[in-house]
């Protein structure tokens, strides 16, 4: 075949261009900034070189009540939510009639607005003079006194945000989980069938163990998907995340590049980079805990 | 005797089994819709009656479309609507322009260096957003190109998942038919617009989808890169909303807002709602 070394490249040369210049540069860049000392953005120089901005960062009280926020709503959202997608999964293989209904009106927070439908959460949670809201309607059934799940204790918040998360989160995981199930062979279930097997048996010997992988692969994209929440809480708490002790580490790293606490890309880029630190570590712990439990 | 009696119970636990499914079905799907429902419902209430409202009604018997045309003269929201649709269609033509070429160099022609290039390619899918979007922000202020179109387009056109979505479909067609039209003295642009990309047009129309969607939704280039309102796209034009526009209290014609903003991608996935989910489930992620 012939080769036609200059064109192949001249090809490319578009899309190489914006990812050397939007992708691989900063990825260098972000390194370099976070061992610059006292770098200032008007003049674009800098003190010296060392691990400052990472000290500073580690001791800053944002920063430690955003990693707090996000390890909570991690270690919350995450089993939650596979849980409940797994749950919804497994009842949506096992019926025939509106499983299209069921499967469409599911993925619909997919292609909504982050920002946008997190402002009806707002609205269904808050509590105004006018009206305790429509959460509070139903919790008042139960006996539960008002709680303003917006501006109110720091569980409310809580529980808010990672109940909008796992909302925002499920289409994904039921679409690869009703995949995943439907792709497992017909004839194991055939043969269970034969022996006379229990439902609950069936479940735990045949379908786990023949989407663990995908299972796994869900926990994994979630966790890294958690750790960098951010539109989700600005969508119920507005931009001013800190006053609203409700901010993310993914929050904190914008807040000190842009806003009314920016202008720090320095900071940002400590910060950056121990949040992907600790992302990396996560995603290798799974991976090592995998290996004893996945069957591929 | 015994036998039918072991023959009804199953078959009532199997009826039980099957209430309990549905049930639990509907209980979600009722957790999914009702934000929706109570955003068009609310945005039909008029003002008054909302704010009167100490218990929250699930219906109205006088709806109002007073909110829409304030969500439209109140506060700027043609302008982020548009300024969306502007982003939205550029991003999309330049990635794709973009997306097609580099995938027709992987999949067609053959140069020195191409596996290595494809490599580096792929590993670059791993690269998190939140570390780049610095630097990408002081690139783009010392550019002077805030609160301007092509600082808001430049960083967002690229991405490695399409292009190796893309190669992968365009390497399935017969070389034979490359080889064909060599014969008849077609050039290779000719090739890759008259025959690679009618071939792979459910591959791009499923990019492109996914595209939009994640531009109409974008929130944290626009915000970090546009502090004026003449730049706003839907997701900060909303949140500037929340937080300035209307006076605080008027929610009826916040939703009305939302209405309109979530309104198009809804459409869109209801048109193309099997392309989406296929694509979405090859590799797509939220964010």
């Amino acid at each position: 075949m012939e080769k036609n070394n200059r064109k192949g490249w001249l090809y490319l040369l578009p899309a190489a261009v914006f990812l050397g210049f939007f992708l691989v540069y900063p990825l260098i860049d972000v390194f370099i900034y976070s061992f610059e000392e006292g770098y200032n953005f008007a003049s674009q120089t800098y003190f010296g070189v060392g691990t400052y901005n990472y000290s500073y960062v580690l001791h800053d009280p944002y920063f430690l009540q955003a990693l707090k926020n996000t390890f909570i709503l991690v270690i919350i959202t995450v089993p939650v939510s596979t849980g409940i997608a797994l749950l919804i999964s497994v009842g949506l293989s096992s019926i025939q009639k509106l499983r299209d209904l069921y499967q469409t009106v599911y993925f619909l927070p997919y292609v909504t607005n982050t920002l946008a439908v997190g402002l009806v959460f707002m609205i269904l949670f808050k509590q105004t003079p006018y009206t305790d809201g429509l959460a509070n309607f139903v919790l008042s059934w139960f006996g539960a006194g008002p709680v303003d799940f917006i501006g109110g204790p720091y569980w409310a918040k809580m529980f808010v945000l990672c109940f909008y998360t796992v909302w925002v989160v499920m289409p994904f995981k039921i679409l690869i989980l009703t995949g995943a199930l439907a792709s497992v062979d017909q004839t194991y279930y055939n043969a269970a069938k034969v022996d006379g097997t229990s439902k609950l048996r069936i479940f735990t010997k045949i379908t786990l163990p023949m989407i663990s992988p995908t299972l796994f692969y869900l926990i994994i994209t979630g966790f890294i998907g958690a750790f960098k929440a951010y539109s989700d809480a600005v969508a119920l708490f507005g931009t001013d995340l800190n006053s609203a002790e409700m901010n993310t580490i993914v929050g904190y790293i914008y807040d000190m590049l842009y806003g009314n606490s920016g202008g720090y890309p320095s900071y940002a880029s400590a910060a950056a980079i121990l949040l992907f630190t600790i992302v990396l570590t996560i995603t290798c712990i799974n991976l090592l805990v995998s290996r004893k439990h996945v069957h591929y | 005797m015994n036998y039918e009696k072991i023959e009804k119970a199953a078959a009532r636990r199997k009826r039980l089994l099957r209430i309990v499914t549905y049930t639990l079905l509907t209980f979600w799907a009722i957790m999914v819709l009702f934000p929706f429902y109570w955003m068009v419902l609310t945005s039909v209430k008029s003002y008054g009656a909302y704010n009167s409202e100490w218990i929250p009604q699930l219906y109205t018997l006088a709806p109002t479309l007073q909110n829409y045309t304030d969500a439209f003269t109140a506060v700027p929201l043609a302008g982020y609507f548009t300024n969306t649709i502007l982003f939205t269609v550029a991003t999309t033509a330049i990635m794709l322009v973009v997306t097609v070429l580099a995938a027709f160099a992987f999949s067609r022609l053959t140069f020195r260096g191409r596996d290595l290039v494809f490599t580096l390619f792929l590993s670059l899918m791993m690269i998190p957003n939140e570390l780049v979007v610095i630097t990408n922000f002081v690139t783009i202020t010392n550019m002077d190109l805030r609160n301007t179109f092509t600082g808001l387009i430049l960083p967002s056109v690229t991405s490695v998942f399409y292009i190796y979505l893309l190669k992968e479909n365009f390497a399935q067609i017969p070389d034979e038919l490359y080889y064909a039209a060599k014969v008849d003295g077609t050039s290779d642009l000719k090739y890759l617009l008259k025959v690679m990309i009618p071939i792979c047009k459910p591959t791009i129309i499923t990019i492109t989808i996914l595209k939009v969607i994640e531009c109409w939704n974008s929130y944290v280039w626009p915000r970090l890169i546009t502090d004026d309102q003449a730049y706003f796209l839907v997701s900060n034009g909303i949140q500037e909303i929340r937080e300035n526009g209307f006076g605080r209290e008027n929610i009826p014609a916040m939703m009305a807002a939302v209405c309109v903003i979530s309104a198009p991608l809804i459409v869109l996935f209801l048109v193309f709602r099997k392309k989406i989910m296929a694509g979405v489930s090859r590799g797509g992620m939220k964010g």
